[in-house]
């Protein structure tokens, strides 16, 4: 338990943190380099394609259902978002039929 | 007119407290399934206040991660939160006594209300202060729901922790659907799968952030050389 709550101290100061820099970096007439924005730009679509990795890392290609059911509900999700650009509802389907693929179909 | 910014503020936020309500109540459910009370979510929605990184935080507090672990995955989970401080700089720089309360709750949703203008005729520090305001108010709202609903289902929740994937899918859906430049999302998951690969489920992640954080440095540079595009992603 101690443990946790260390773990969500570390994540509130670490957010915290991030989202106080620029303002105690630099006053409005600063700019901050180049390098650093070109980052904060280039980093979040890298970052959610990591986390999609690290969300299926226990999928297992090679036995049990060869990761079918998280192959068929990946696809729904962003079939229907490309189709209906829903969050709420692709979150929806996708989870409902992961859940049901996993309980009933396999 | 303050109430008139009062009701403006509450309008605005009407769209987040949609998401905010299904995506709270989703992480109150995933975090009470992983055995966790309902006062421990309600702190960390009222203190980290991240959406994604909670969810995120919830396989850290999970797995036993160390705290070196949760806090380069925070940093690289929020650093784009970099982005939308650097954007706001001029516009909070007179937001007085509530101005620390404004970078705190600066989240993407509440970003992305703030950084259009205020509406005209209403008091201009109150309504950035309310909008930031009543977005924690449907995050933490959505948390509480819930976890008691958590702990009230008794059906077989196997498997609802694909809403994590789901969410992060749909994100990053759309930033390819918005990219003027794939590089960065191709580099995220090459990367990460070939740490997959190497280092295995359990220890992949740390290589993986500083592979990614090393070639997108790289490649920030070389754009910055040839003062090639600047990326909109």
């Amino acid at each position: 338990m101690t443990h946790d709550i260390l773990l969500v101290a570390v994540m509130a100061i670490v957010t915290a943190a991030i989202r106080f820099l620029p303002f105690i970096l630099f006053s409005s007439s600063r700019k901050p380099p180049g390098i650093v924005t070109n980052l904060t730009r280039l980093l979040p679509a890298a970052v959610m394609g990591m986390l999609i990795v690290y969300c299926l890392r226990n999928t297992n290609l090679l036995a049990g259902s060869h990761g079918l059911p998280e192959a068929i509900a990946c696809t729904a999700v962003v079939i229907s978002y490309v189709w209906k650009r829903n969050t709420l509802l692709s979150i929806l389907i996708g989870t409902i039929l992961y859940m049901v693929l996993l309980q009933i179909v396999f | 007119m303050k109430m008139k910014t009062v009701r403006r503020a509450f309008l605005a936020t009407v769209p987040v407290m949609a998401g905010y309500l299904v995506l709270g109540t989703a992480y109150g459910i995933l975090l009470t399934d992983k055995g966790f009370p309902l006062l421990f979510g309600l702190v960390q929605s009222l203190l980290i206040y991240a959406g994604s990184m909670q969810f995120v935080g919830i396989n850290l507090l999970a797995g036993g991660a160390s705290l070196v672990q949760a806090a380069i995955m925070t940093l690289l989970v929020n650093a784009r939160h970099l982005f939308y401080g650097f954007t706001m700089l001029e516009k909070y720089r007179d937001a007085g006594k509530m101005k620390p309360y404004l970078i705190f709750g600066l989240t993407d949703e509440t970003f992305a209300l703030v950084v259009n203008e205020a509406p005209a005729g209403s008091d201009r520090n109150l309504y950035f202060l309310l909008v930031t305001l009543f977005d924690q108010c449907w995050w933490v709202t959505g948390t509480l729901i819930g976890c008691l609903a958590g702990s009230a289902i008794s059906f077989n929740t196997e498997g609802i922790d694909f809403a994590m994937t789901a969410l992060f899918i749909v994100i990053f859906t759309e930033q390819i659907m918005q990219a003027d430049d794939y590089l960065p999302a191709v580099t995220g998951v090459a990367s990460s799968l070939i740490c997959l690969l190497i280092f295995g489920p359990d220890s992949f992640l740390i290589p993986a952030m500083l592979l990614i954080s090393a070639l997108l440095t790289g490649y920030s540079l070389l754009c910055n050389k040839k003062g090639g595009p600047t990326h909109d992603a």
